[in-house]
This record gives C-alpha cells, structure tokens and sequence, in this order.
C-alpha cells in the first residue's frame, strides 16, 4: 500500500452517501433552506449506532453544518427544522445506545470514594479496553501507523473545536480555566502552534492528505464517531456537564499515549516532524488535564453538584468511544487490512 | 517532598496538584534542577516533581506510573 498525498476528496465537499439515512440528508441539502417541507420520519433502528456507517455519515454531515459547512450548499440548512428533525432522531438513537453502554462505568465512578479529582483520574487510568498506543509504541508497522494517522485526522484536524461551543454555556471561573487550555489547543497567540495545524503538518510530513476531512469518505463509523459524539455534547446547553468532562478525559488520556505514538512514528521511521504534534501533546496535555479536571470540572461542580454526573459521563463518553475505536481498528489490522488508504469504499450508496 | 524546579518572574502565581506536578501561571522562564534554564512558552507550565519525567523540568505524565503513595504530594490531598 502506498500512502495517497491526495484522496481527490477537496476541502467541502459533500460525504457519499452510505445507505438511506445518509442519502436523505444529502437529498435534502441539494434543495432550498427556504422552501417549507414535511418533517420526516425515518427509520433510524440500528443495533450499534457507534457501528452504523451510514447513521454514522448522516450525523457528521448534519454536524458538519455548524462548523465549516460544504461548498455550494446554502449556509440556511444549519437552522432548517426539516434537517434539525432528522438529527433530533439520529441523536436519540446514538444517546439511547450511549447512556446504556457506560452507565456501569458511571454508575462506580459516582460510588466512589475521594474527591471529584481524584475519581475522574481513577475512571480514565482504568477504564476497560484494549492499548491502541501500546501497540502503535511497540510493533505497529509502517502501513498501520500511516493508517492510524488518516483515521485520526478526521477527529484532529477539528480538534478543540467541539469544544469551543460549550464556552458561553459556563459560570466565570470555569470558563476562565477552560479558555486557558482552548487558548493553548488554539497556538497562544502563534497560528502555526494551533494544534489543529499541527496535525496538518504531521499529515503533510508523513505523505498523507493534509486537507480538512479528506478521509472522511474513507473511514468506519467508529472513526467518524470520534468527531460525530463529541459534537453532539458540544452543540447541546443540556449536554454541557458531559462537554466539560468529555474535554478533561481527552486531556487526561493524552501525555502518556502520545509518548508512544511519537514512538512510534519513529520506529517506522517516519521523518521527525510527523512526531511534532505527539510531542507536543505529550508537555501541553500534562499541563491540560490538571487544569481540566482539577479547575474546569471542579468548579463547575462546585458551583452545579446536580452536573457531577454528567461531568463522569462525558468522561465515560469519551473513553467508550476511543475504545470502539481502537477495537475497530485493531481487528482491521489483525484481518491484514490498512484502512482507510487500503479499504476506500468511494461506492455511492 | 524532592527538590523540584524553580520558576522565575515577576508575578508567579503557583498551584500544588495531588499526587502530580506544580502548576504555574505567570512564569517567564524555569530553573531545572540540574541548573539548565528554559524559556515558558505556554499560559500555564506543569513542574515536574516526582523526577520521573522524561521532559524536566516540565511534567509528561510519568507521575502516574508511579504507585500512588510515592506520586509527589500525595499529603496536599484537598
Ligand atoms: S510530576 Fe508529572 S511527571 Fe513528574
Ligand atoms: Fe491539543
Ligand atoms: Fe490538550
């Protein structure tokens, strides 16, 4: 397999549609904002939504409509109830599913005994699930960790994003905190340290496609899931306990993973400034996740103990779904196989 | 509790993490302990305090490998 420097994929433009959920959005998003319509009802049953390619395709676009928004299609569909409706039916679906899968996990991080702090590190450092950066660290070969890289760049070409959304939604001495860590996601004040950049970079090092989202089209439901979970708490005021921890579990699953995965691209022997934005991860996520555990979550649950829940759910959130992740792609690389630049699918549904 | 690095400026505002680093606002630059100098470059830096890690003077995790009676400051548990 040779890594592709483009997938012909360009910045904005539409996903290909998976199957009828998908299809319908993109039918709709042809169309005009403005033109009333029927709110309909779809079938949106699925027996693992985190596994469901085409929910999964229909999410990220809808999402994708609150942050860069698509080429040549009316900016009016963000806010069209004919395509809130269809999200509000997918979103149930993938909470209905989320909420069963880690209520165990939430359940004894709540029982606990010790401080928020302490119980949060204790949920993140033990949580169930296989060691992607250990196997990335230690004996990945060069084709699965171009392939790890593709994947991850779907989720950290936005990264910190999400995130951003649930600012306004916080007291003033929680979002004083969290804006200490979004101001360092975002350079501190120099463009080419934005981290979002230097992902592009560790893309564009390692002869992968740099552009926003051009794997898009390539990649699983549990990749697109990194992105699709994390925009649904970022986007809902309701969800805004779960978008604070969700952030604090990213920060503290990060320093030690991204020592490895630096090692890792290194031991295949990728040019060293593929490693720069692991690196990086490694100083500022150690920095990041006492901030984010011990002041963002910590004051807001000073100030919002009926939010403590929520808090270890968005937590849980996170963790569930970068399992799913790493086990999707661990049983893709047993099978031989290196997606996404091995395993396109460009079929439209 | 070990040595740790020092931080230099003129409004250094410090914050003690349980079982982890020392997190500091307001640094200009960080003595390490084997005396080299370096410049802070982000709004809060993490000190290293357990000599774990493999970043000093800055903290990169390694604290958490460590049994959590040794981890450094383990006493200022809020
Ligand atoms: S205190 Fe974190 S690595 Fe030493
Ligand atoms: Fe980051
Ligand atoms: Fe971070």
């Amino acid at each position: 397999m040779q890594p592709t420097p483009s997938t012909g994929r360009a910045p904005g433009d539409l996903p290909i549609a998976r199957g009828p959920l998908s299809r319908h959005v993109l039918d709709l998003l042809s169309g005009d904002p403005d033109v009333d319509g029927p709110l309909v009802d779809l079938d949106v049953s699925s027996d693992d939504p985190l596994a469901d390619d085409d929910l999964q395709v229909a999410l990220w676009t809808l999402y994708e409509l609150h942050f860069r928004g698509f080429t040549g299609i009316d900016p009016g569909w963000e806010w069209s109830p004919r395509l809130l409706h269809v999200r509000r039916q997918l979103e149930r679906v993938l909470l209905a599913h989320l909420l069963n899968a880690v209520a165990p996990e939430v359940d004894a991080a709540m029982a606990a005994s010790g401080d928020l702090a302490s119980r949060f590190f204790e949920l993140c450092e033990t949580y169930p699930g296989p060691s992607l950066s250990s196997v990335v660290g230690r004996q990945a070969d060069r084709a699965q960790v171009l392939d790890f890289l593709a994947h991850r760049s779907v989720y950290q070409l936005k990264e910190a994003d999400p995130h951003t959304f649930v600012v306004p939604r916080l007291d003033a001495v929680t979002k004083a905190t969290l804006v200490e860590i979004q101001f360092d996601e975002y350079g501190a004040g120099r463009p080419d340290r934005v981290h979002q950049h230097l992902y592009a970079r560790t893309m564009a090092a390692a002869g992968l496609d740099d552009a926003y989202a051009a794997y898009v089209d390539d990649v699983p439901a549990q990749t697109l899931a990194l992105s699709t979970v994390v925009s649904m708490l970022g986007l809902h005021q309701r969800w805004r306990g779960a978008a604070v921890g969700h952030l604090a579990a990213v920060e503290a699953t990060s320093s030690l993973p991204c020592r490895l995965y630096a090692a890792g691209v290194r031991r295949v022997g990728l040019p060293d400034e593929v490693a720069t934005f692991f690196d990086e991860h490694v100083e500022a996520d150690a920095v990041h996740e006492q901030l984010a555990v011990r002041d963002v979550c910590g004051s807001l649950v000073r100030a919002h103990p009926e939010l403590e829940r929520d808090v270890l759910l968005g937590a849980a959130l996170c963790l569930h779904t970068e399992v799913r992740f790493a086990e999707m792609l661990l049983a893709a690389w047993a099978d031989g196989s290196t997606a996404p630049t091995g395993r396109a699918e460009r079929v439209p549904a | 509790m070990s040595a740790i690095p020092q931080a230099l400026g003129a409004d250094v505002r410090t914050q003690a993490c349980p079982g982890g680093p020392l997190l500091v606002r307001g640094a200009e630059q960080v003595v390490a302990l084997d005396g080299s100098v370096h410049d802070v470059l982000r709004p809060v830096v993490a000190l290293c305090r357990c000599a774990c890690s493999s970043r000093a003077p800055w903290c990169d995790g390694a604290h958490k490998m460590l049994p959590p009676a040794r981890r450094p400051g383990a006493e200022d548990v809020r």
